[in-house]
């Protein structure tokens, strides 16, 4: 059945067949257009953010939040500029999200027109795939194709440009349109005999670990890894960006590995002679220097994107496909052989290494607030029910560290390009997502402070988050390295929101908020039980705590995982790796 | 580093060769030459890219080129299994005295010349890269006014075509 319409409305029309609910945007000339039908549309709710970076990080909450495509509207020039940072950031941690900006009339592009920008030129680096679109007949599906696009294989952005004259022109519109992507072919399906070599080097190995990355949950396989985990014995680490896709609390869980992993898991991964890779890339954050990272270990290395496997670190055993579908084919491989690898010695080294080095942190007989117990005290009360978004920095390694995550999903964060501001908006896209559950955005003062308008959308749209701001009143992570490597010289690190400038219960308030403050260990638990009581509206929290509290462990930039520190010029005894 | 040849298929769409030529510089590869046209079918077009690049690093460019939606396919060319041509035009000083000379050059090389002037001539030859430097070498002596060179194009040898299956995933989708 063919309609006549205008591009605007075809537009707002294919986003309802999609199944978008959810809309991020500010409007502005070359989208306004768009805006008039979907100011009629009963299907596609348009959140009036405060600025396009809220727009597009929401976006990426609410994808991470629902596994469905995130959608951000802009209008062109700076309305989509301002799209960059988040499309960036969707970009490096795969993130579904399509962004439809307007652009220029067709006529006027390239003539450096009034809030003209190239912006499909600007995000070719950062996108999986743009389109600029100037023929109205060819919106329908456009928006098919991105959507698709965005959504399968390796998830990522995809922007849309679209001209105003296409928008405002008639066209004829039908659904479904036939995507024409002869170049687009994501494979799935694994070789079936990579599957058996990984599941042979399995069970000849030693000392193997499962190194479990973002594309396990993206792919829905976390029931398989606990399967796989299970019938194997083999000890599992979560990088950044998979924590929760193996339960914390498991005793194969080995913790976070990379710079700020913990000992246990770099360990597992350093003194390994088998890694494997889920759905992982091998970033530097992890491997730290890559020539001295796990130098005995042979690597099994699935991903759905083929240009992941050896990127960085060569596969023994590449394997190509999504991680439900290789890890399932994995355990039923295993099964199959009935055969099994004998890890006791490896059980016992590991097992050591986590007693003796478990995560901890300096407490202060001054009586001031340390950050990590903040997150002890959240991940109790709260719970592992919780959506937890952290900025970026130092909060976001302790959210990472002192959280207790159970769920696949429940930890969401800027991992590959690491945003600060993420979090506020971030949070209100996982809240709308999830209205149900409670969503716990834990920012710093610094991360805060660039994003914190979209509180004004939080109150007014009724999207009741959580704010923890860890207050130490620096940018702490940058501090931290000031603090080790250069000879604690603290330029301009230094936020001096410890005078209260802002004031951020008072922030909070002006925007409609409650906000709450605390300042000392003793009444961190009935502060975050009384943000946990107020349902109605957002909550900030200003937690104060000590500006020297420091992330460790820590392997320094471009240093060995062997040298990772627990403290300050402090190294773990290494057993006998010879056994 | 050692150089390599790939064909790549791509649709014949605004912006590809701004993406192609984008991914090479953002991921750290030159490209010693490239060359974009129309081929036997409307839809697609074909790029002959020469990269200097190890083995590994290229296996990596390749496996991302293949992500862009836009391309369609990739072959690298072996140099022995493939045909392999650059255009040149070049114009040279020739007057009465020494045009005989440069003629004589001209059909040596097989070249062609296309344009003659009371004090130069331009002429035109095709060839391996090789083969051009050979020429523009000979040439030197005469005085080189002025030269210009196409990229690479390259094409396997035998009956086999490398557009065959790509033409059916496009028919497929139309």
């Amino acid at each position: 059945m063919t309609e006549r319409m205008t591009g605007a409305q075809a537009l707002v029309r294919a986003l309802e067949h999609v199944g978008v609910d959810t809309v991020f945007g500010i409007p502005g000339g070359a989208i306004l257009p768009a805006y008039d039908p979907l100011y009629d549309s009963t299907k596609v709710r348009h959140v009036l953010v405060r600025h396009e970076q809220g727009a597009g990080h929401a976006a990426e909450g609410y994808a991470q939040a629902t596994g469905k495509v995130g959608v951000c509207m802009a209008t062109s020039g700076p309305g989509a500029t301002n799209l960059v940072t988040p499309i960036a950031d969707a970009y490096m941690d795969s993130v579904p999200i399509v962004a439809i900006t307007g652009q220029v009339a067709s006529a006027a592009i390239g003539t450096d027109a009034f809030q003209e920008a190239d912006i499909s030129g600007i995000t070719m680096p950062i996108t999986k795939h743009n389109f600029l679109i100037t023929d109205p007949g060819e919106i329908a599906r456009t928006i098919m194709e991105a959507f698709h696009i965005a959504s399968t294989g390796r998830p990522g952005p995809v922007l849309v440009d679209i001209s105003k004259d296409a928008l405002q022109s008639e066209t004829t519109f039908s659904w479904p349109p036939t995507m024409q992507l002869p170049g687009y072919r994501p494979v799935t399906r694994p070789h079936s005999k990579q599957i058996r070599e990984a599941a042979k080097l399995i069970a000849e190995s030693r000392r193997p670990v499962l190194y479990v990355g973002g594309g396990v949950h993206k792919a829905g396989a976390a029931p398989e890894l606990f399967q796989l985990a299970e019938l194997t014995n083999i000890p599992v680490v979560t990088t950044l960006m998979a924590r929760g896709t193996f339960p914390d609390s498991h005793p194969q869980h080995m913790g976070m590995p990379g710079m700020h992993g913990s000992v246990s898991a770099v360990a597992a991964l350093q003194q390994s002679d088998l890694i494997v890779g889920l759905g992982v890339r091998f970033d530097d954050r992890v491997t730290g220097q890559l020539s001295s990272f796990a130098p005995r270990a042979k690597i099994v290395h699935a991903d759905i994107d083929p240009a992941e496997i050896s990127k960085n670190r060569h596969a023994d055993v590449p394997i190509v496909g999504d991680c439900k579908e290789v890890i399932g084919d994995l355990v039923a491989a295993i099964e199959a052989s009935g055969q099994k690898g004998d890890y006791t010695a490896w059980w016992t080294t590991l097992n050591g290494y986590k007693e003796t080095y478990p995560l901890g942190y300096e407490t202060y007989e001054d009586g001031s607030l340390a950050p990590q117990y903040v997150m002890e005290r959240l991940s109790a009360i709260a719970g592992p029910e919780t959506y937890y978004v952290a900025g970026v920095g130092q909060h976001q390694m302790w959210a990472s560290q002192f959280i207790g995550y159970e769920k696949p999903g429940t930890f969401i964060n800027s991992g590959g390009l690491g945003t600060m501001g993420f979090a506020v908006p971030a949070a209100m896209g996982a809240k709308m997502g999830r209205p149900d559950s409670t969503v716990w955005a834990i920012d710093g003062d610094g991360c805060f402070q660039m994003t914190n308008q979209e509180l004004a959308t939080c109150a007014l749209e009724g999207v009741p988050v959580k704010i923890a701001v860890i207050n130490n009143g620096n940018l702490g992570m940058v501090r931290q390295w000031q603090t080790l490597f250069y000879d604690e010289r603290y330029s301009n690190t230094d936020l001096q929101t410890t005078r209260r400038i802002p004031d951020f219960v008072k922030l909070a308030e002006a925007y409609g908020c409650v906000g709450l403050r605390c300042e000392r260990p003793e009444d961190v638990d009935a502060v975050i039980k009384k943000a946990m009581e107020i349902n109605d509206v957002p909550v900030v929290v200003d937690f104060v705590v000590h500006q020297d509290a420091m992330v460790w462990p820590m392997v320094a930039a471009g240093t060995s995982n062997d040298d990772i520190k627990i403290a300050r010029d402090m190294a773990p005894n290494w057993e006998n790796e010879d056994e | 580093m050692s150089r390599h040849t790939l064909s790549v298929l791509v649709e014949n769409k605004p912006g590809v060769l701004a993406r192609v030529s984008a991914l090479f510089s953002r991921r750290g590869f030159n490209i010693d030459s490239l060359a974009v046209g129309p081929t036997e079918h409307d839809d697609i077009s074909r790029m002959t890219i020469v990269v200097s690049v190890e083995e590994l690093p290229l296996e990596q460019v390749t496996k991302q080129l293949n992500k862009l939606v836009n391309v369609l396919k990739i072959v690298e060319l072996d140099p022995s299994q493939s045909v392999q041509r650059e255009l040149m035009l070049i114009k040279v000083k020739a007057d009465a005295e020494s045009r005989s000379h440069v003629l004589e050059l001209v059909s040596l090389f097989r070249a062609r010349c296309i344009d003659v002037a009371a004090d130069a001539v331009t002429i035109e030859v095709t060839g391996t890269p090789d083969k051009l430097e050979a020429f523009i070498k000979v040439l030197e002596p005469f005085g080189i006014k002025e030269l210009v060179q196409s990229g690479m194009v390259a094409i396997g040898r035998g009956a086999r075509s490398i557009t065959d299956r790509s033409l059916r995933a496009l028919d497929r989708t139309a």
